[in-house]
């Protein structure tokens, strides 16, 4: 099986280095082809690898010796069970749909062959980072999706804003992986090891000591390994207040948004935690963080999502709100329900994407949906590909997104977590405004009147997409359908996850679930009489009125002007950051060097000595004038002072 | 011919070939000055190759000894021999050394002999300083460097050259005189020997212990540079020529390192452990202070010379933090940093080439131009800001994680460089390489050549080689740094 796994992960490496170094030689054909077939490849071997799995056939072992420092053993290495296996499904299948209809997207980008091969250098990254078997490897994982994150939103280089955005993208995600390297020590310092396994060996070790005193608190050392394993989760999975990149991300070629910064890349902190979930189980306190940590970003980033007016804005901050609900699920411990929804939404994001990249493509790049509407009969597959994403995601009975929201939110119902009621509330809440930034997309783009030519001197004709983009459109839009009605039973309700995911028996809100569970059909029959879609439907006639009954151009009162502001303005937290952080640093920079490097060490003590030496010289000097007299006088007082001290001792 | 090892070899072929070119000088034409000076620098490294292949990775000790009377009347004895430590540094050096050979080619036009002749006696004198088993003959060489790194700073600098080099010359030298005394202080108390196994043997009092540590101290918390007597290095690497800053940043740096674990350390253990805390506070101060300095540079030069500092904090931390994975963390990150910052010198004398400039501000939209040179140049950004999978990250991770298992805020404040490092280092290359074409003097800027493409592949290969597999350089030196702690837990009071 080794060589399936090794061929799961290195072949979209291949194809990444004869793209990116052979570009010219391969050109824009041999390009795409090499890397699509790499992904292809990767896909194939990662079903293969799948199905093996289902048949009881997991692994961990060594792949090499990354190093050896006195007892430690550094090891690169898989570990292959039912969680990665289905996470290495979930990254290279929508990494093929995203390979295939980039063709399209980026058919005349001068960039062409640097594209693919970042897109395939970042499948293997991925790949790396879940099938790990160790916190090392991980990390490496980590910081490589990080940096094609960064290599992806600034590719077209020349927009400030996207320089701007992966600058930011990067230090953001740096500030999580400050927390990640720092979980990361505490495991290697207390442990001795960075093997998965042999640390949670030693789990119930790590929960029963202390590690420090804060304000008389004391803090039990796995409570700070896994916050610190979570502040990681943060930055790359977009978490307040750590969030504030993935909005700018956007900048960014739209297949990468789908790929990386909605499907895969953003779920790497989801799929973490429920990789970690032998620890996260012992410390309720982490916990709660991670729980009230999602259901903010579950609650207040989607209201972001509703004064957006760039498409792609909408849906990042839909997939925040989004990872907000996975997070929430984590803290509830439905680590299952968490992976879950990550699939699901792999699905019908990518595919939210991927449709408004193609309603992009058919507007000529124009991404500000006030010009846009009335699209649905000049893109009738892409029109209805966004209405069963939209449908998907704000949880409409059978379709993927109810089976695994809905799951979500009565996990949540029977935490008893302190801060579960809040989070309850949010995900509740979060139904009614997912549904209504949804279909205020949906109705401002595809429904009424098309606002193009008239309010923006537009003169082209939106069109249909090519195949190559519609093609993976149909595919996604099928699995975003189907995959929740087949996967809840295994995945949640059934033995999947098993032997991988550890939940606490009081801990364990799924194990409940399952008793009221008899079926999908009969899931989704319920799920109509419960008030999660009942919200749902009123949002999306909120929408239908605001925006397409009887649409106005601004907020009327004053309180919402005020709230719209507000929301216009992301909280004033990018704001914030800028001054604060961003400015605060430089000052402190300013400060220690102008005044701590150049005047007081240098002026001072460097400068200062040798200008002391200069001037005590100078006055030594005087008594070297070289006149007899002078050395005469000095005699004379010379013994004059011992006689004076002679007598005055006598 | 593998076979064949000796440490004297790899001392003075390179000197003597450096005093060849100053004596034909005169009488051969330039372009035979630097195929000499290559095929000087080509067998030093030929030369030192041997030793790591047949360096075996688990004898404890000294290997390759050579041992000669020199000065009979003070016991000054000629002893030569290489740890793993040793033999990591030897190594770089003489890649080093025909990197800037190279990158020299057909920049430098003025003093062609005397500036090939100058790194290759640095470059021997330097092998000097890591082979050196007597402590006389180690402070004959460590000063040794001085002379031509003066003159390379001095005649080849900048505008501002002068000050420069007399700064780096007092600053440095005002350190190692109280060395010289602490020497001559052993020689006394360990019965007239200048022998390092000697000194590692002989008891010494605690409070000439500290005196003692504290004389060590002045000499390489200066050269390494610690906080708060860093203020030479930044002046000297902006007056430096390009050759000049990637030896001093690559190698000469590590004179420092290796001086704490070769002699401080063993000689005066106890107080050395008495006085770690400090140490160790220095360093974490370089590493954020000199952090947020870096950040505010408008100099290109100025930036990598303080993320240098900033990065030699982690070397003083990994050592005195007394554990296996911080000692060999900083003796990585001594090498990977000799890598990282020599290719991002380099960067910048491409850069200063075409431009003649170092100003951040004069840049803008390098990539429109320059598309080679703007991904190596991304390389090494990156690794200078630690990421894994680059040579970065690999001293930068060990010491992290060894500074966690002796106190977990030393790691916190260690781990600031994370946030730090990519910070000035982006910053930097986003304002340099990023956007639209700056200027009119960008827009005529052409690719790199094969000779600098050349300089490039090779260090990113060896960038990525020790991040992606470091185990053949960990495994050197693994027997080193074990009898190295063992010596520093003795107590010799």
């Amino acid at each position: 099986m080794m060589k399936f796994y090794i061929l799961s992960a290195f072949s979209p490496l291949i194809g990444a280095i004869i793209a990116g170094l052979f570009g010219k030689v391969v050109g824009r054909r041999g390009a795409h082809a090499v890397t699509i077939i790499g992904v292809l490849v990767a896909f194939l071997s990662s079903l293969y690898v799948f199905s093996d799995v289902l048949n009881g056939n997991s692994f961990d072992g060594t792949l090499y010796t990354w190093s050896a420092v006195g007892e430690t053993v550094f090891e690169v290495g898989f570990l292959i069970d039912e969680l990665s296996a289905l996470m290495m499904l979930v990254v290279t299948g929508v990494s093929l749909m995203v390979h295939i209809y980039t063709i399209g997207y980026m058919a005349d980008d001068p960039g062409y062959q640097r594209f693919f091969s970042y897109i395939s250098l970042f499948t293997f990254s991925m790949m790396m980072l879940v099938m790990s078997n160790n916190f090392l490897q991980l990390f490496f994982g980590w910081e490589a999706v990080g940096l094609v994150s960064y290599l992806l939103i600034g590719f077209w280089f020349k927009k400030p804003t996207a320089i701007y955005a992966n600058l930011k993208a990067f230090l953001v995600n740096r500030v999580g992986d400050f927390g990640f390297l720092l979980g990361i020590a505490l495991i290697l310092a207390f442990t001795g090891t960075l093997n998965y396994g042999e640390v949670f060996n030693q789990s119930s070790e790590l929960a029963s000591r202390s590690i420090f005193q804060i304000s008389g608190l004391e803090w039990s050392l796995i409570t700070v390994v896994c916050i610190c394993l979570f502040v990681g989760a943060m930055g790359k999975s977009a978490q307040f207040p750590l969030h504030v990149w993935l909005p700018d991300s956007m900048e960014g070629p739209t297949p990468i948004s789908a790929l990386i910064h909605a499907a895969t890349m953003v779920t790497a902190g989801i799929f973490m935690v429920a990789r970690m979930s032998p620890l996260f189980e012992l410390s309720e306190v982490a916990l709660s963080f991670v729980m009230v940590i999602g259901a903010i970003t579950a609650l207040f980033m989607g209201l972001l999502g509703l004064v957006q007016n760039d498409i792609k804005r909408v849906v990042a901050y839909s997939t925040l709100s989004q990872l907000g609900y996975m997070t929430v699920a984590l803290g509830a411990s439905a680590y299952s329900a968490a992976i879950f929804h990550l699939m699901t939404h792999a699905f019908f994001k990518a595919l939210l994407f991927l449709a408004a990249g193609s309603v992009i493509i058919g507007m000529h790049h124009e991404q500000d949906m006030r010009y846009m509407g009335g699209l649905r009969k000049a893109m009738p597959i892409t029109w209805i590909v966004s209405l069963i994403g939209s449908l998907a995601l704000i949880g409409f009975p059978f379709l993927s997104g109810f089976y695994s929201k809905d799951s979500i939110i009565e996990a949540v119902h029977l935490s008893a977590l302190p801060g579960s009621s809040f989070a309850y509330f949010a995900v509740t809440a979060g139904v009614f405004i997912t549904a209504l930034y949804s279909f205020r997309m949906y109705f401002l783009v595809f429904e009424g009147k098309f606002r193009g030519n008239t309010a923006h001197g537009h003169s082209h004709e939106p069109h249909e997409s090519p195949f190559v983009v519609w093609g993976p459109l149909v595919i996604l839009a099928i699995f975003s359908v189907i995959s929740g009605a087949i996967a809840i039973q295994p995945i949640l309700f059934g033995d999947f996850f098993e032997d991988v995911i550890f939940v606490l028996p009081q801990h364990d809100v799924l194990g409940v679930l399952s008793e009221e569970f008899h079926g999908w059909i009969a899931m989704a029959v319920h799920g109509v009489q419960t008030l999660p879609f009942w919200l749902a439907m009123f949002g999306i006639l909120v929408a239908w009125y605001l925006f397409l009954f009887r649409p106005r151009a601004e907020a009327s009162s004053g309180v919402l002007r005020v709230v719209h502001k507000i929301l216009e303005e992301k909280y004033f937290l990018d704001r914030f950051n800028e001054w604060f952080f961003a400015g605060g640093v430089r000052s402190i920079g300013q400060i220690l060097w102008k005044f701590g490097d150049a005047r007081l060490i240098d002026g001072i003590f460097v400068n200062g000595s040798a200008a002391l030496v200069n001037r005590i010289s100078h006055v030594v000097r005087l008594f070297q004038s070289g006149y007899v007299y002078h050395y005469a006088f000095v005699m004379i007082l010379g013994v004059f002072g011992l006689v004076s001290l002679w007598l005055f001792i006598i | 011919m593998m076979e064949y090892t000796s440490l004297s070899l790899v001392i003075w072929l390179p000197v003597v070939f450096g005093v060849s070119l100053l004596i034909l000088g005169k009488h051969v034409a330039a372009g035979t000055i630097r195929v000499l000076a290559l095929v000087g620098a080509m067998l030093g490294l030929f030369v030192a190759l041997p030793l790591w292949v047949n360096f075996d990775n688990l004898q404890p000790g000294f290997q390759f000894a050579e041992y000669h009377p020199w000065i009979d009347a003070f016991s000054i004895n000629y002893h030569l021999g290489i740890d793993g430590i040793s033999l990591l540094l030897i190594l770089l050096n003489c890649v080093t050394t025909l990197i800037v050979v190279i990158a020299g080619w057909e920049v430098i036009r003025d003093r062609v002999p005397q500036y090939f002749a100058s790194f290759l006696i640095l470059s021997g004198i330097m092998n000097g300083v890591f082979c050196a088993l007597d402590v006389a003959l180690f402070y004959v060489f460590f000063e040794a460097t001085l002379i031509p790194m003066f003159i390379i700073v001095g005649v080849w600098g900048g505008p501002n050259r002068v000050y420069a080099a007399v700064k780096f010359f007092l600053y440095t030298l005002a350190g190692s005189l109280l060395t010289l005394v602490a020497i001559i202080y052993l020689y006394q108390v360990s019965g007239g020997s200048f022998s390092l196994a000697q000194f590692y043997e002989t008891p010494i009092r605690y409070d000439a212990q500290v005196l003692i540590f504290l004389a060590f101290f002045a000499a390489f918390a200066v050269k390494i540079p610690m906080w708060p007597v860093h203020t030479w290095l930044p002046d000297a690497h902006v007056e430096a020529p390009t050759g000049g800053s990637v030896v001093l940043a690559a190698v000469m740096l590590k004179l420092g390192g290796y001086g704490f674990i070769r002699l401080a350390l063993p000689i005066v253990p106890d107080a050395a452990r008495e006085l770690a805390p400090w140490i160790i506070a220095l360093s974490l101060i370089a590493v954020v202070y000199i952090g947020f300095v870096a950040l505010v540079q408008k100099d290109m030069k100025k930036l990598i010379a303080y993320s240098s500092i900033s990065h030699m904090g982690f070397v003083t931390l990994g050592i005195f933090i007394f554990n296996v994975q911080g000692m060999q963390g900083a003796i990585i990150q001594m090498i990977s940093h000799g890598f990282i910052s020599g290719a991002l010198f380099l960067c910048v004398g491409i850069l200063y080439d075409r431009l003649h400039s170092r100003q951040i501000a004069d840049y803008g939209g390098v990539v429109n131009r320059m598309p080679i040179f703007a991904s190596f140049f991304l390389l090494f950004a990156m690794a200078n800001s630690g990421l894994p999978g680059t040579s970065g990250f690999v001293g930068e991770f060990l010491v992290i994680m060894g500074a966690a298992e002796v106190n977990i805020w030393f790691a916190v404040a260690a781990a600031t460089t994370l946030i730090l490092g990519a910070s000035y280092t982006l910053w930097m290359y986003k304002r340099v390489v990023f956007g639209e074409v700056g200027n009119d003097k960008v827009a005529k800027l052409s690719d790199v050549n094969a000779r600098e493409t050349l300089l490039l592949i090779g260090l990113a290969a060896a960038v990525l080689w020790m991040g992606v597999y470091p185990k053949p350089f960990t495994d050197v030196l693994t027997q080193a740094v074990i009898t190295s702690l063992d010596w520093a837990s003795q107590t010799k009071i």
